[in-house]
């Protein structure tokens, strides 16, 4: 008997596989949502890389607030 | 002709469905540690994104969900020998030990490294040493070892309120470890009470509970002085940021009960109990998830109370417990 497209082994483990698509797009849109949470939160988006950065230096940023 | 058999049902009749997967996460426990971590996040001073809590707690409870799966490998030996505890996926037959430890591991790295790049490091480092504390300290040492296995093993279901406290605040402070307290101390005498009436699963699976190494009448004696150890952590809380009349109120009256129904339960002797199937003891085991619940929702409606001016200048009068 060949395996043909719905195999009884299809219907045993729809199960699983129905479970594991939803945890896997429940997971990819948490990590959306996380990622657009984090950028709209507005941290510091650039960071210390060696080089001087005067966004990065506060007194800088306060004498331009004057 | 062939002797292999292309029907394939034959070899999986025991195979896992996906609901015998989620059954190795401990789904009540996981329940328990969801309210807990929320209420603990809920709390603490500061603001998170809703986002970011949300993820805090899907992957707090992931990190619980991921030790009791790690839990149920290292004691499927004992479950299968325990009634309560011989349907779990692994004794029944459904999911194999190696698949348990695989989703256990997968889960403890991927839970502990999101919740860090959704909050913050220590709120991760937390979750890790909570899974590591239930899954190597509790599961492996403690349990098989130890009548005091509970006591200390208490500490990995006391963590999560503080982990939820510490991805808004970044840091522990007096608040977070009363709530922890409160579960630790809590975690004895409601595990000592169903103890008492699941009397022949311990001692059948050898494990050194306190009624299998000690006697009955020496955990009876147990439950009683915990709870009365429980009563000054309980109350202290009130005294704290995140405490208040209401509390108070609430945690004077809980705690005059369970310290009733563990003076009941230490006054009882075998036969008696015996003769109502221990109708105390099973008594007290459901109360004190109702005493555990209902403290820390009291916890959460002094958070949206003390919003409310007036009562905020009537709660300033308790005095504050301030250590550090």
């Amino acid at each position: 008997m060949a395996i043909t497209r719905e195999h009884e082994l299809h219907k045993r483990r729809s199960s699983r596989n129905v479970g594991l698509a939803v945890v896997l797009v429940g997971f990819i849109a948490l990590v959306f949502g996380l990622t657009i949470a984090k950028v709209q939160g507005g941290g510091t988006l650039q960071a210390f890389d060696h080089s001087y950065r005067p966004a990065l230096d506060p007194d800088n940023v306060r004498f331009q607030q004057r | 002709m062939t002797d292999i058999r292309t029907d394939l049902s034959y070899a999986n009749e025991g195979e896992a469905r996906f609901g015998d997967y989620v059954a190795l996460l401990k789904p009540r426990v996981m329940s328990l540690v969801v309210f807990t971590a929320l209420v603990g996040l809920l709390v603490a001073p500061g603001t998170i994104h809703p986002i970011e809590a949300l993820a805090a707690i899907i992957f707090i409870a992931l990190g619980a969900g991921a030790s009791g799966a790690l839990n149920m490998w290292w004691d499927a030996d004992i479950d299968a020998v325990m009634k309560r505890t011989a349907r779990r996926p692994i004794p029944a037959g459904k999911v194999e030990p190696g698949e348990a430890l695989g989703l256990g591991v997968a889960l403890s790295g991927l839970s502990v490294i999101m919740l860090w790049l959704a909050t913050n490091a220590l709120a991760g480092a937390l979750l890790a040493f909570t899974i590591f504390f239930y899954a190597v300290i509790y599961s492996m040492w403690l349990k098989r070892s130890t009548p005091q296995n509970i006591v200390i093993g208490g500490a990995a279901g006391a963590f999560p309120p503080m982990i939820g406290w510490v991805a808004v605040t970044g840091s522990v402070s007096i608040e977070a470890c009363l709530m922890f307290l409160l579960i630790f101390m809590w975690t004895p005498p409601h595990f000592w009470a169903l103890a008492l009436f699941m009397k022949s699963d311990y001692h059948k699976a050898g494990v050194p509970m306190l009624t299998v190494t000690h006697g009955r009448r020496a955990t009876r004696a147990h439950v009683f002085v915990y709870t009365l150890a429980l009563v000054p952590v309980a109350l202290a809380a009130a005294f704290s940021s995140i405490g208040g009349p209401v509390y108070l109120a609430l945690a004077l009256v809980l705690n005059a009960m369970f310290l009733k129904g563990a003076w009941d339960i230490w006054q009882r002797d075998e036969s008696r109990a015996e003769a109502d199937n221990y109708a105390t003891e099973k008594r007290v085991f459901r109360f004190s998830l109702a005493y555990l619940f209902l403290l820390f929702t009291a916890f959460l409606v002094e958070a949206v109370l003390s919003r409310i001016p007036a009562y905020a200048d009537f709660a300033a009068r308790l005095p504050l417990l301030e250590v550090f």
